[in-house]
């Protein structure tokens, strides 16, 4: 039976396009609520420094090494990022969109002069291809798992546990900052914390599926959970759900017209998005255009 | 950047006054104790060599011009910002020490009221200090979060997410948050900015019951003209303290002068040659009163409840 599942390819390709989904989901949700899901989009594309500079000391391409080395450049990029922003001549946004571009063209350039022979892309580091997980495996137990599976596996469950031991705690520093330090919660440290698990979480996911589905995974999912629920735990939970939802009908959708796995997964989170904006129970458009008009009728009455 | 507090002195040509040691620890005797303080932003003192000193048992206002520093000088007190230079004291003790015994209200508008969370959870967060890390909070913590909800009259609303609030219920629901904390001294971030009439003779009474029970109530306060009929202390504020001290003594019309300097002509409209009102049916009515308010009713409604 287990044998079965991880033999087979869709099987794997749709289960490692889950996990990255609620990885990235867990960790979106705060990210997303805090108004700084665009830093995802930065730290995915500044760790490509990280990951280099990890291969250059260490010959490591993948592996734990690589996700400390991924959560340093992350808090990096953040860090640098606040910095320029604390001068108070630069905007927030505009220091993201300062900062990034330089960490990740320093590790393109990198990756140039010193890994030309290396299997690191740009290509497979933006893009990824989902298609291909079942190629690098590992031996656990008797069975091949894809190696894939597990860091996403291990990455998800580490977030799982993140944000429910520090659930109160996260929801407290994300609404409220001000009355969390107040009361001793470090809110900057927990968010600091969620960034370098963020970063950890994106060099899992970027051998598996790149940097946009995975930014799509942060974003897009928890965006949509927003629209149907006023309540955080459930907008942890519906997020991670149609993260996986998007990964089952990304997959069948991609082998149907025969197109990129990974960018039909992103499709579909947006297909979500659209759906909930329009069917949304109390944000819905539908809704809004529902309740407009008994407001109106009432008033003729 | 950071200088220290003496090369800063220096260079500003103020040299501080010697003061015996022992005054420099501790004030056990004052609810809040603030000496020396200076809190920069970008080099440039928004507080300058602030000393402020609050018996227990009042109901203080902080009050001074836009960008005179009164956010500053609570968020210093509460080490929410770092100051160049200073040391401050509740009850005696650095506010580390005693941030259980601490309430604090912060601005309405520095949180998002689209976050997907309830009435009641907002409330029950003022009690996350006393649960500490990790736990969740159980019944004990709910059942207490409702008698907060109950005593700013919110009980109705528990269940709703937060979003579907008007200015002073989201006012209300901040101060059940600091109610539950049943803290000592409380700091309040303009509390009665943008509330109805209604909410803002609510919030009055019940930070009197608090003073009334012998806590330090500590508001940050933009309407001059209530300010005699809601506290009986006073910080005047402009970057330094212009006076302190019980509201009879301090609210004339120089230390008005001073603190508002240029914007006098304001204050000429001002009644602060006329007596208190009495403390009661609600705010007198004055130039800037009206449109403070967000959501009030007519004012006639108001004053007939």
């Amino acid at each position: 039976m287990l044998a079965a599942f991880f033999d087979s390819i869709p099987a794997m390709i749709i289960a490692t396009g889950a996990l990255v989904g609620i990885a990235a989901s867990l960790v979106g949700t705060f990210l997303v609520l805090r108004g700084s899901s665009l830093l995802s989009d930065a730290i995915s594309h500044s760790i490509v420094l990280g990951i280099v500079v990890v291969w250059m000391l260490t010959g490591a391409q993948s592996g734990p090494v690589q996700l400390v080395g991924a959560a340093l450049t992350g808090l990096l990029t953040v860090f640098l990022t606040e910095l320029l922003a604390a001068t108070g001549r630069v905007k927030n946004d505009a220091a993201i969109g300062l900062v990034f571009p330089v960490l990740f063209s320093i590790g393109v350039l990198l990756l140039n002069v010193y890994a030309r022979d290396v299997h690191i892309d740009q290509h497979t580091v933006l893009l990824g291809e989902i298609g291909f997980v079942w190629l690098d495996t590992v031996s656990l137990g008797g069975y091949e798992v894809p190696q894939s599976l597990l860091s996403m596996g291990a990455m998800a469950a580490l977030n799982l546990v993140f944000v429910t031991l520090l659930f109160k705690e996260l929801k407290l520093a994300t609404f409220d900052r001000a009355l969390a330090a107040a009361l001793g919660f470090m809110p900057g440290l927990l968010f600091y914390a969620l960034l370098a698990l963020t970063s950890a979480t994106a060099v899992a996911a970027f051998d598996a599926v790149g940097a946009i589905l995975f930014i799509a995974f942060v974003i897009v999912p928890p965006s949509a959970a927003y629209l149907i629920t006023d309540r955080l735990w459930l907008m942890l939970l519906f997020a991670s759900l149609i993260a996986v939802l998007s990964s089952f009908a990304g997959y069948g959708a991609a082998v149907l017209l025969d197109v990129s796995i990974g960018g039909m997964m992103a499709t579909m989170t947006g297909l979500f998005l659209v759906l909930a904006f329009l069917f949304g129970p109390r944000y819905g458009l539908i809704a809004q255009g529902l309740r407009r008009r008994r407001a109106a009728l009432a008033q003729a009455v | 950047m950071l200088m220290s507090p003496s090369s800063r002195r220096r260079r500003q040509g103020y040299a501080a006054a010697a003061r015996p040691a022992a005054a420099r620890l501790h004030e056990p005797r004052l609810a809040a104790h603030v000496e020396d303080l200076t809190v920069s932003y970008h080099d440039k003192p928004v507080l300058f060599d602030i000393d402020l000193n609050v018996p227990p048992g009042v109901m203080c206002a902080i009050v001074g011009p836009n960008g005179a520093g009164k956010s500053t000088l609570i968020k210093a007190i509460l080490g929410l910002v770092k100051p160049t230079s200073g040391h401050i004291t509740l009850h005696g003790l650095p506010y580390r020490q005693v941030r259980a015994r601490v309430g604090y209200v912060p601005q309405r508008s520095t949180v998002d009221w689209d976050f997907p969370t309830t009435v009641h959870d907002v409330v029950t967060m003022g009690l996350y200090g006393q649960i500490g890390w990790f736990k969740r909070p159980g019944r004990r913590e709910r059942e207490k979060a409702s008698e907060a909800l109950k005593m700013v009259g919110m009980q109705d609303f528990a269940r709703r997410q937060i979003s579907q609030l008007s200015g002073g219920q989201q006012q209300r629901v901040f101060l059940a948050r600091a109610l539950v904390q049943e803290a000592d001294v409380y700091f309040l971030d303009e509390p009665m900015a943008g509330v109805d009439a209604t909410t803002e003779r609510a919030i009055v009474k019940i930070l009197g019951a608090l003073r009334d029970a012998g806590k330090t109530v500590i508001v940050v306060h933009h309407d001059l003209q209530t300010v005699r009929s809601y506290f009986d202390w006073l910080v005047l504020l402009n970057v330094r303290v212009i006076a302190q001290g019980p509201v009879d003594d301090i609210y004339t019309a120089d230390n008005l002068r001073a603190t508002y300097g240029g914007q006098i002509a304001l204050l000429e409209h001002g009644d602060f040659t006329r007596p208190a009102p009495a403390p009661g049916p609600g705010p007198a009515p004055g130039p800037g009163f009206d449109a403070q308010k967000e959501d009030a009713g007519p004012p006639q409604a108001a004053e007939a409840r």
